[in-house]
């Protein structure tokens, strides 16, 4: 996916201002999942459980090449084929691969972000293969050309109603037709989808070295079909997905239902361990895509290489109060939400992605949500001071800065900035500032006399 | 023991009053309080922004100006917070910063935790009050309970806020340099506010962020900083 993050203002503020309905439909399914996943974590000793997540992901990350290690011969020995790219254009070379071999005229997708990283349905597109994305709310967004707008919810952003007319218009149904009614719809043209489709793709929840497992979480099915009824099963995998052991997911799985939904456990999990054996019903080949795509880089970087603890559970995203003005979209690349503003610099670069720091208050709720402690307002605090050091940051805000500092470095021109606010002329540098606070609050008003004038003339009172 | 009053510089310009109330009512406590003049502000702006350069000189500053009191009190939580968890982070070795960090409280935190009181007086008797947590004062400095039982125990009615625990969307500079995103934050605040006669907060910042979107919107609701109204808990 091409990252649109440098337009991350420009559009949060036409989105907000030509789509007022995506703010409405975000707020209300994140203000959802958020109070169930409250509920959820007080049912269990989170603390604790979060403790040892972290613990467990801080030292998968800092012994990945080993785990890499045991994870590939593992998996070979199951019978799955293993692959590394390090680059979009590894993975698209082994995907023609198949698509050749297997004559593939079709393949189902199970979501995964990942696969959006690498813009896996474009390259298949231009092979010639069809491709059906069969995660009801990542099918929607398919249907109307979008990315996914929430790393779990992919549609947060559609209401019903867009729903209902865009079902309507691709498949006549009426336009009041009831949601169970638009699933069945999708449901029948997917079913026929998981059939008829050469290729299955997906994603991966977690890999388990000492096993060779992926372990794979929905709720909807689609998942298990698309990477047990087509005959080749091909799942992209981050590096950061590595799990030690197996019991780990007995922490794990839950841990993340919890999280993202505030299930105890999702509706499916799927537990992958290779090709069909003899006898056996499922696909004749799996492979396993380990990816880079910048994580190595990001591992090394001793600042921010712990974003890469994410389980990509979205629960920053749920608790993130301006995540929820705008949803997904304004952000720019496959990451949103808090998540994605300090994940995306570190993929990315700080340059293509220099808006996203900044598209927090530093308000603390994504930290409290996140079940592996990411420290992201440490981290957004990280690459906004690196942004201004690297000189990304705008003109007009470095003038107002060094101003600012010459004014409070000294108590004397401090006071006269004080007599400023109270009727002389202000300095150039601080006006864009005060209009663009003033549109939305009106004009400021100070108090009719500082606080450090009123204690002087306290004191005198007190005849000190 | 020398109570130091850090005014911050948001509350000197615009809560000039809750400065007042704060002398006041730690002087009617017993406490001695002092204002050094030579304050400024605390640097978070430049800090949060990622200015780090520019922050430093103002953190030294606050370091040198308050390197004398038993206590540093704030009447903002957010300015609490960057002087105690990220002077230490901004200023690594500084053996000042840390013990700075020490001795430093939001208003309401020093009132409960090391004054021990959580009653002041019955000033605001039946008076309906809505409550903002400002995201600093509740998560980064965990003070979430003290403002409410003083309130509380002075008979003040606080009415359940939906988004009471929610940002305001205020954040510093993010409230200039993504207004619309900032001003939609706030729109949610007052569109779930509860029936109320006074909105207050810890914070300078989002009390001014929201008054003037209370004041855009029409909405006549008297806005007041958490310090003004516990001096009213107490002298009535």
């Amino acid at each position: 996916m091409r990252a649109k993050a440098k337009l991350y203002p420009k559009e949060a503020a036409r989105l907000l201002r030509e789509k007022p309905g995506v703010r409405e439909a975000v707020t209300g399914a994140t203000l959802h999942f958020d109070r169930n996943r409250l509920k959820a974590y007080a049912e269990v000793p989170i603390a604790e459980w979060r403790e040892r997540a972290k613990a467990i992901k801080d030292h998968a990350l800092s012994h990945l090449d080993q785990y890499l290690e045991l994870a590939e011969k593992r998996l070979k020995e199951n019978g799955v084929q293993v692959h590394y790219a390090e680059e979009p254009k590894d993975a698209h070379r082994l995907l023609r691969e198949i698509v050749e071999r297997r004559g593939v005229k079709r393949a189902v997708k199970a979501k995964s972000m990942l696969t959006e990283e690498l813009g896996v349905n474009p390259l298949l597109a231009s092979l010639g293969v069809e491709v059906y994305e069969t995660d009801l709310g990542e099918y929607l967004i398919q249907l109307l050309g979008e990315p996914p707008s929430h790393i779990v919810g992919p549609a947060i952003h559609l209401s019903l109603k867009e729903i209902q007319t865009l079902f309507h218009e691709r498949f006549g149904t009426p336009l009041d037709a009831s949601p169970e009614a638009l699933a069945q719809v999708a449901r029948k043209v997917l079913r026929e989808a998981f059939l008829t489709a050469e290729l299955g793709i997906s994603g991966a929840n977690f890999l388990v070295a000492e096993t060779g497992t992926l372990a794979l979480m929905e709720n909807e099915g689609n998942i298990r079909l698309s990477t047990s009824l087509p005959k080749v099963h091909v799942a992209f995998v981050g590096i950061e997905k590595l799990l030690p052991r197996f019991q780990d997911l007995a922490l794990f799985l839950p841990l993340t239902a919890r999280a993202a939904t505030g299930q105890r456990l999702s509706t499916f999990v799927s537990l992958i361990q290779g090709p069909a054996r003899k006898g056996e019903e499922g696909p004749e080949e799996v492979h396993v895509v380990l990816v880079d795509h910048g994580r190595t880089a990001l591992l090394a970087d001793p600042e921010a290489w712990e974003t890469l603890r994410c389980l990509r559970c979205g629960a920053c995203l749920n608790a993130c109060p301006v995540y929820r003005q705008t949803g997904g979209h304004p952000y720019g690349y496959v990451y949103s939400g808090p998540i994605g503003a300090v994940l995306d610099p570190g993929l990315l670069s700080l340059e293509e992605a220099y808006p996203l720091p900044y598209a927090s208050t530093l308000c603390g709720a994504c930290l409290e949500a996140c079940p592996v402690k990411i420290p992201i307002p440490k981290l957004l605090l990280t690459w906004r001071h690196r942004a201004v050091a690297e000189g990304l940051s705008p003109a007009w805000e470095r003038a107002m800065l060094a101003a600012y500092r010459r004014v409070m470095e000294s108590p004397a021109l401090y006071r006269l900035f004080s007599k400023a606010l109270r009727g002389l002329p202000l300095p150039q540098d601080l006006l864009p500032l005060l209009r663009a606070w003033t549109e939305g609050r009106g004009p400021l008003k100070p108090s009719p006399k500082p606080f450090h004038q009123l204690w002087r003339e306290m004191e005198e009172g007190h005849g000190r | 023991m020398r109570v130091a009053l850090f005014i911050t510089c948001l509350a000197d310009q615009f809560f000039a009053e809750a400065g007042v109330a704060a002398v006041r009512l730690l002087r009617a406590l017993g406490v001695e309080v002092d204002f050094p003049e030579g304050q400024t502000c605390c640097g978070q702006p430049a800090f949060n922004a990622g200015y780090w350069e520019e922050a430093r000189p103002l953190a030294r500053r606050t370091l040198e100006v308050f390197r004398e009191a038993d206590y540093v009190v704030l009447p903002s939580g957010s300015c609490a917070s960057m002087v105690k968890n990220h002077y230490p982070e901004l200023l690594p070795g500084s053996q000042k910063a840390l013990d700075l960090a020490e001795r430093t409280y939001e208003l309401s935190a020093f009132l409960v935790g090391v004054l021990g009181v959580e009653k002041l007086g019955e000033g605001l008797k039946g008076k309906r009050i809505a409550y903002h947590h400002g995201c600093h004062a509740l998560r980064e400095l965990g003070v979430r309970e003290e403002p409410l039982l003083l309130l509380k125990g002075a008979g003040a009615e606080l009415v359940p806020w939906e988004a009471a625990e929610e940002c305001c969307g205020f954040g510093g500079l993010f409230s200039v340099k993504l207004p619309e995103v900032s001003l939609a934050m706030a729109d949610r605040k007052v569109a779930t506010l509860p029936q109320a006669e006074v909105l207050t907060s810890t914070d300078a910042g989002c009390l001014l962020h929201l008054a003037g979107r209370l004041a855009k919107k029409g909405v006549g609701l008297k806005v007041a900083p958490l310090a003004t109204l516990l001096w009213e808990a107490y002298a009535g």
